[in-house]
């Protein structure tokens, strides 16, 4: 008889109410071992391998922006030491050219950046100047874009992108680095 | 007038929380698809330097992640202090980063090889000479799209 009493007990609900305990729990492991990372960068284009040496172009100078960084991250922007906190207002002037020089680019599409390092120079050197030269590009085609369409370039249609990447388009030859400097 | 009034006499009654779990539960699957576990564990030191022109990678598996930093202190006994490169897992030499490459290529479907990006992930004190080692290595495989890894700048 006491068998079968037991027998009745089984046949219970189980009790679920810690059932959200439990759940509550694996959500906090996953929401504190899972990292949402996002991936951002400066988005860059590397020209095509060749084994062939490259042609080598007559350019007017007056249309190249030369920037050479050392092995001691030192700037040299056209001959002359410069400060990483003019970089992009002087590369801005230089490309845009508003004063008509004779010594800056004669238009837009014509401006040549010509970036050149050593294997020496540090990486984050590296990256803030083409961090810089890209800012620079970028104002550029935000203030024409302005001036255009009265919009900023990120939210141009592609075809009023494509007319703004014409008018200003952004050439940055990349020379193979010097090899003076140490490597760490 | 009656009908009314008898309702208020009743006891109310307990929510039922039968469906909590189940709520919860939903939750839990949610963050378990949206989250992605960190792939591989970094065997270099890696701090990217800061930048403002970021650009966002779109498809997390159409990309390369290439890693190069100093080994960090418990493989400095056997792989020293120089910059490393990193893929997947391993250390690497130059010399494997086009089969790697290769591998992730095979993968994909053609009509988006086009589209494949490689995020270097490069710390900030590393010297030009590896990086543009692996540059070269990533144009003889045509691979020409690349992402330098950065934060954004606080200003």
């Amino acid at each position: 008889m006491a068998r079968k009493s037991s027998r009745d007990r089984l046949s219970n609900e189980i009790n679920a109410g810690s059932m959200a305990d439990i759940a509550f729990l694996l959500l906090i492991f996953f929401l504190v071992t899972t990292t949402i990372d996002v991936d951002k960068g400066v988005l860059v284009r590397l020209p095509p391998w060749s084994e062939d040496d490259p042609e080598t172009e007559k350019l007017n100078k007056r249309n190249v922006y030369s920037v050479l960084v050392n092995a001691n991250n030192e700037l040299l922007v056209r001959g002359e030491p410069a400060d990483i906190k003019q970089l992009r207002e002087n590369a801005k002037e230089f490309i845009a050219n508003p004063n008509n020089r004779e010594d800056m680019a004669e238009s837009p599409q014509k401006a040549i950046i010509s970036l050149r390092n050593d294997r020496g120079t540090e990486y984050g050197t590296y990256l803030e100047v083409y961090n810089e030269l890209k800012a620079a590009y970028t104002e550029l085609r935000n203030a024409e874009s302005q001036r255009r369409f009265q919009k900023d370039f990120a939210f141009l249609s592609r075809d009023n992108r494509k007319q703004i990447i014409q008018a200003i388009p952004l050439i940055l030859s990349e020379a193979e680095p010097t090899d003076f400097g140490e490597e760490k | 007038m009656s009908k009314f009034q008898k309702k208020r006499g009743k006891a109310t009654p307990a929510i039922s929380t039968a469906s909590l779990p189940d709520i919860i539960f939903m939750l839990l699957f949610f963050f378990m698809v949206v989250t992605v576990l960190r792939d591989s564990t970094l065997k270099v030191d890696v701090n990217v330097p800061q930048a403002t022109e970021l650009t966002k990678l779109e498809k997390k598996s159409l990309v390369n992640y290439i890693y190069i930093g100093k080994p960090v202190e418990k493989y400095q006994a056997t792989y020293g202090t120089k910059p490393r490169i990193q893929l997947d897992d391993k250390f690497a030499d130059l010399a494997d980063i086009p089969l790697f490459l290769e591998k992730h290529r095979s993968t994909i479907a053609e009509s988006q090889q086009t589209s494949i990006n490689s995020s270097l992930r490069v710390d900030g004190k590393v010297t030009m000479g590896i990086v543009t080692d692996v540059k070269t290595q990533l144009r003889k495989s045509n691979q020409l799209k690349v992402n330098y890894s950065a934060k954004p700048r606080q200003e």
